[in-house]
């Protein structure tokens, strides 16, 4: 077990100063979630326009793994359209099954890879994609092919 | 005979974790299996295995006495006045809820009060919650002393004539805190009120006579003292108990069943609908066979012994902060912690690529950790065959995930 492998550098600097940390507002589309597992809470809050992610900020309580991948989420997402964010959430998910993964779609995320030969930590780090997916069932959009 | 002596009966803890020996700190969550619990269970399916309490025939006979041997040995452990007050369950959670829906809820009335700690496992929080829901009984909960402890002056106060019920672990799974349990009886007695004590991590780990303590129920699990899990116990005075419902409804516990009613048997088998957790039990009396052969009062001077040396060394990592009572305090065998700007589950996966085996998270307490203030902490948690040896391994992994995480942080 290579510790190296999932604690990269990107992520201690993501856990260390996240980004796109707070809320947009009220108006927001809004998911709070937790994993009852551990204790990990996150809210994350998306403000969509013309089906576009234009804003996407989130709190959230947690390890290095949950509050980094929450972080580098919103940095990808912002500015995408909201179907693009949902592709991104599956290629996420597939890289934590130990896929092969799309470097050039994941970019910085695929920081994120060692995760995936830690199974105990695989929720830690797919909890903000989750909040994105059920804020993207909130807007009525859902994975063509489930989550 | 602790520590080192009986390791060699715990075949699980001769194997590396991650290239290192492994060390086993998570001993709150469940206990390792010694050979004798092993074998009894093996022997068990091989030799005796039949239904109880109905077959005539040879191995029905033996089966049925193989498990009623080790309701007597369950008994005589915690110094029950007999066998029928000790019922198999499938663990302190079934257990807890069995007093709930078949004592607690029959009980209440809008107006009446439960009191518990908001210390307590979910286990031991959750059941009451929904009982008062369903019968507008309120929740009151004693005040905490920063280190996890109660006082008796507010117990006294908080308990009244109209407490029905009194809930609180023995031994806290996360502070250690012991609580008073004889003194808390006094008190909920003098109101007229019920005392419901959750041994899970009490019973395991320290000599328990129900009789001296004077709880009205205690819940406990086998799974964390060196048994299977999927067995557990509640003991109950005898006329709470005969007063108490079934919370299951079946076979094996009926007297007569008519068309539209029925009856039925005396306890404690009137509580163990269905076939019982037959190999469960007999695996649980091993254990208990095992854990005399060993002496519960060696046992818990071990792991007391264990818990202040824990505190003894990580006290020499200025960065961890530790909860519960201080050094010099009574507590249980193990140790809650976070090492400063590290999250528990990131220090968990370090720890772990060490070898070494601790929990982290909320330990199934959230309303502590609120009080705490912290989102989750870590623990290490002694038994029998944990030597100082695994605690110079664990504060080693500390040290060793302090300077990974400085250094990631830069």
């Amino acid at each position: 077990m290579q510790l190296d492998d999932l604690y990269r550098q990107v992520i201690m600097d993501h856990y260390q100063h996240p980004r796109n940390q707070g809320e947009i507002g009220a108006d927001a589309l809004t998911v709070d979630l937790r994993n009852p597992s551990c204790g990990d809470e996150i809210r994350l809050q998306l403000q969509v326009a013309d089906g576009v992610v234009c804003d996407a900020r989130f709190r959230g309580a947690g390890c290095s793994i949950s509050i980094s991948s929450a972080s580098m989420m919103t940095e990808a997402i912002k500015g995408k359209p909201l179907a693009e964010a949902l592709a991104l959430a599956q290629a996420f998910r597939a890289m934590m099954r130990g896929e092969a993964v799309d470097v050039e779609q994941l970019g910085e995320l695929e920081a994120l890879q060692g995760v995936s030969k830690f199974p105990a930590r695989i929720k830690c780090a797919t909890l903000a994609w989750q909040a994105l997916e059920n804020a993207a069932s909130l807007a009525g959009l859902e994975h063509e092919h489930g989550g | 005979m602790t520590g080192a002596d009986v390791r060699k009966d715990f075949p699980i803890l001769q194997q590396e974790i991650n290239g290192h020996p492994l060390v086993y700190l998570d001993n709150a969550a469940t206990s390792q299996k010694p050979r004798p619990v092993l074998e009894a269970i093996q022997r068990y399916y091989e030799h005796d295995n039949a239904n109880v309490h109905r077959g005539v025939h040879t191995l029905g006979a033996r089966a049925t006495e193989a498990y009623e041997l080790a309701r007597e040995k369950v008994a005589r452990f915690i110094n029950a006045p007999s066998p029928e007050q000790v019922v198999f369950t499938r663990g302190t959670t079934e257990s807890l809820n069995m007093i709930a829906y078949g004592y607690a809820r029959r009980v209440l009335q809008p107006g009446d009060e439960i009191v518990i700690t908001p210390a307590e496992h979910h286990s031991n929080l959750i059941p009451w919650q929904q009982a008062a829901r369903a019968t507008g009984a309120q929740l009151k909960y004693l005040p905490l002393q920063p280190d996890g402890q109660i006082r008796l002056e507010d117990v006294r106060q908080a308990v009244t004539d109209r407490t029905k019920l009194v809930a609180i672990a023995h031994v806290s799974n996360v502070l250690g805190t012991i609580h008073p349990v004889s003194e808390l009886a006094e008190i909920a007695h003098a109101r007229g009120a019920v005392l419901v004590v959750d041994g899970a991590q009490s019973v395991p780990h320290q000599p328990t006579d129900v009789q001296a303590l004077d709880c009205d129920f205690l819940a406990f699990s086998g799974h964390k003292m060196c048994g299977p899990t999927g067995i557990g116990v509640l003991y109950g005075k005898r006329h709470l108990l005969a007063e108490m419902e079934p919370t299951y409804f079946g076979g094996e516990m009926i007297d007569v069943v008519e068309l539209y009613e029925s009856t039925w048997k005396q306890p404690p088998w009137k509580f163990e609908g269905g076939t019982p957790i037959i190999a469960g039990a007999v695996g649980l009396g091993a254990a208990v066979d095992y854990l005399q052969s060993v002496g519960m009062e060696n046992i818990q001077r071990h792991s007391q012994a264990l818990a202040a040396y824990a505190l003894e060394r990580l006290a020499e990592i200025p960065e961890i902060e530790v909860y519960g009572p201080g050094p010099g305090v009574a507590r249980g065998g193990l140790v809650t912690f976070n090492l400063r700007g590290v999250h528990a589950h990131d220090l968990s996966t370090v720890l772990d690529a060490h070898g070494v085996a601790i929990r982290a998270g909320h330990h199934c307490c959230q309303p502590l950790m609120r009080i705490l203030g912290v989102p989750a902490t870590a623990r290490a948690s002694f038994y029998l065959y944990n030597t100082e040896a695994d605690i110079d391994a664990l504060v080693t992994a500390l040290t060793t995930a302090k300077e990974f995480f400085q250094h990631a942080i830069g």
